[in-house]
């Protein structure tokens, strides 16, 4: 369980990006943190690996205070993808990518072999093995740097902009994915601007502005509050805003998923879903 | 990283920000042929001093003493070597006077830092660049200088970023011998270099894309115009030097283990 207990975090340069920061999340909860640029959501969730540490209040993770440990000891339990995949790839091939931080932990030669073999297998980079990772296109660089993060099974993973640079096939196949890893019983933190994509995956969700929570709930509850997601600069989903407009016509409000809407909408027209 | 924050530019509205870089130039290397000029310790104290007032006007004190704490330890290191060489292998007649001789060449190096940090911290890359281009330095050059000066930062907060992405895949940086810190690096350097090799490659693009180099006459929305109180500058800046080399020629500097007589 992670506990943020009131936290407060300054950076050097005197911009206060979190100011008083509440938050519970559940083993096995899967959550996703919106809200403008600079709205301190990835300042929150470096928080919870210990990258950052709280100039005031808590981060308590699987009973470990993130102030009294170090970030190496967080990464065992919590796996953080980066927004931007170059930010962490160097290895020549993408089997000695994906094998660092297992060499980090210390793991033996075999267990590696055989993390790296179950990783690429999950993330269908089998075929890139022994490919430079600098040679993959953008989305493959993506799925290397996470296949790198779930090789040593962490019981926490967080996303940062998962979606940024994929197209469309891949943002299902990367939904796809989440909602497996999150069954597995993992608590999935996802940081993201992309509201279609929460719509369909429908976590429990957390809108930040300015450093503060201004609400958290179920996605259906929160994404089709206009006033809420207006005041986080987000834009409701398109299914809720046409749900929106359909007020008063005998259809429910909180609707943000299409294949609800499919269903709803059939109904209405006496058609079988 | 605090003494390079003492060479950073920050926007001020000051006096001394708004002079021309050229001017600021000048005294810069006036100041810099001075120290280099006098080896005795007041001389270069009051070389120190003289400069007080000019970042005091450029309201950057706090950065300033950045500079100063930062460059404090190669001060350090800069005063023991010379007090152990010039002991050893020095003619000097009393240690006062080694330690005297050793402080003067810490002073000197201080009075180099002092000097550049105010022209950095008071000039913004895109002046400077535009400094170099009026006075006829190829604009390919001025543009790659100012683009290397601008994008530091840019680069120093995507270190961070690739340092937190590997330590959050367990690489402790801090740990082990010599070689082993060295080695903690490469996942630091790799990724650091191949993006500013991509940015740069980038940036072509973008300028290419842009008409770069299109005509060899190329204008500029600000001209710099050398004004009264650059002028001013400038004349204060001959002024120590001709001071400094009569001074030099024609007066004999007292040493201050002589005056208090140690």
């Amino acid at each position: 369980m992670i506990k943020i207990d009131d936290i407060h975090f300054t950076y050097p340069n005197g911009i206060e990006a979190l100011k008083g920061v509440s938050l519970d999340i559940q083993d096995g909860e899967f959550l996703a943190i919106m809200g403008q640029n600079g709205a301190g959501k990835t300042t929150l969730v470096k928080h919870i690996n210990g990258l950052f540490k709280p100039s005031k209040g808590t981060v308590v993770v699987d009973d470990l205070e993130t102030t009294k440990v170090s970030v190496a000891t967080l990464a065992r339990k919590v796996g953080f993808v980066f927004q931007n995949p170059d930010h962490q790839l160097f290895s020549e091939t993408v089997e000695e990518e994906v094998s660092f931080a297992l060499r980090n932990f210390g793991y033996d030669e075999s267990t590696i072999n055989e993390r790296v073999t179950w990783a690429l297998n999950l993330l269908d980079l089998t075929e890139y093995r022994k490919v430079s990772p600098f040679m993959l296109s953008g989305g493959e660089r993506k799925r290397v740097a996470l296949a790198s993060v779930l090789a040593w099974n962490p019981k926490i993973v967080i996303l940062d902009e998962p979606t940024i640079g994929q197209d469309n096939q891949q943002k299902e196949r990367l939904r796809q994915f989440i909602l497996q890893l999150n069954r597995q019983g993992k608590t999935v933190i996802i940081v993201t601007h992309d509201i279609e994509f929460v719509a369909e995956c429908k976590p429990r969700v957390v809108l930040m502005t300015q450093g503060r929570i201004l609400a958290q709930g179920e996605a259906e509850k929160i994404l089709t509050n206009y006033d809420l997601v207006n005041q986080a600069s987000v834009v409701l989903p398109q299914i809720a805003q046409l749900f929106t407009n359909l007020i008063g016509k005998g259809v429910p409000a909180e609707v943000i998923d299409v294949y609800d809407a499919a269903k709803i909408l059939l109904g209405r027209l006496g058609e079988p879903a | 990283m605090s003494m390079f924050d003492g060479f950073k530019f920050r926007s001020v509205s000051s006096a001394v920000h708004r002079m021309d870089p050229r001017a600021k130039f000048v005294y810069v290397c006036v100041l810099f042929a001075v120290a280099v000029m006098f080896s005795q310790l007041i001389p270069l104290l009051v070389l120190f001093i003289i400069q007080m007032p000019l970042v005091f006007a450029a309201r950057v004190q706090k950065e300033w003493l950045r500079s100063m704490k930062g460059s404090a330890m190669f001060a350090v290191i800069i005063f023991g070597m010379n007090l152990l060489t010039l002991y050893f292998y020095g003619s000097y007649e009393s240690l006062s006077a080694v330690i005297e001789r050793s402080l003067a060449l810490t002073v000197r190096f201080m009075v180099l830092i002092e000097s550049f940090s105010v022209f950095f911290l008071t000039t913004s890359p895109d002046l400077l660049g535009l400094a170099l281009e009026q006075s006829h330095v190829p604009y390919e050059l001025c543009f790659a200088f100012t683009t290397a000066v601008r994008f530091v930062p840019v680069l120093a907060d995507e270190a961070q970023t690739i340092m937190d992405a590997q330590k959050a895949r367990g690489l402790e940086l801090e740990g082990g011998n010599f070689v082993k810190k060295i080695r903690n690096y490469i996942p630091i350097l790799i990724p650091l270099i191949v993006n500013a090799i991509r940015r740069s490659l980038e940036l072509a693009e973008t300028m290419e894309s842009r008409a770069w180099g299109a005509t060899k006459n190329r204008t500029n929305l600000y001209v710099l115009k050398i004004g009264r109180k650059d002028l001013y500058l400038v004349f204060f800046a001959f002024a120590i030097l001709l001071v400094s080399v009569y001074v030099v020629t024609y007066i004999k500097i007292p040493n201050v283990t002589h005056l208090l007589n140690i």
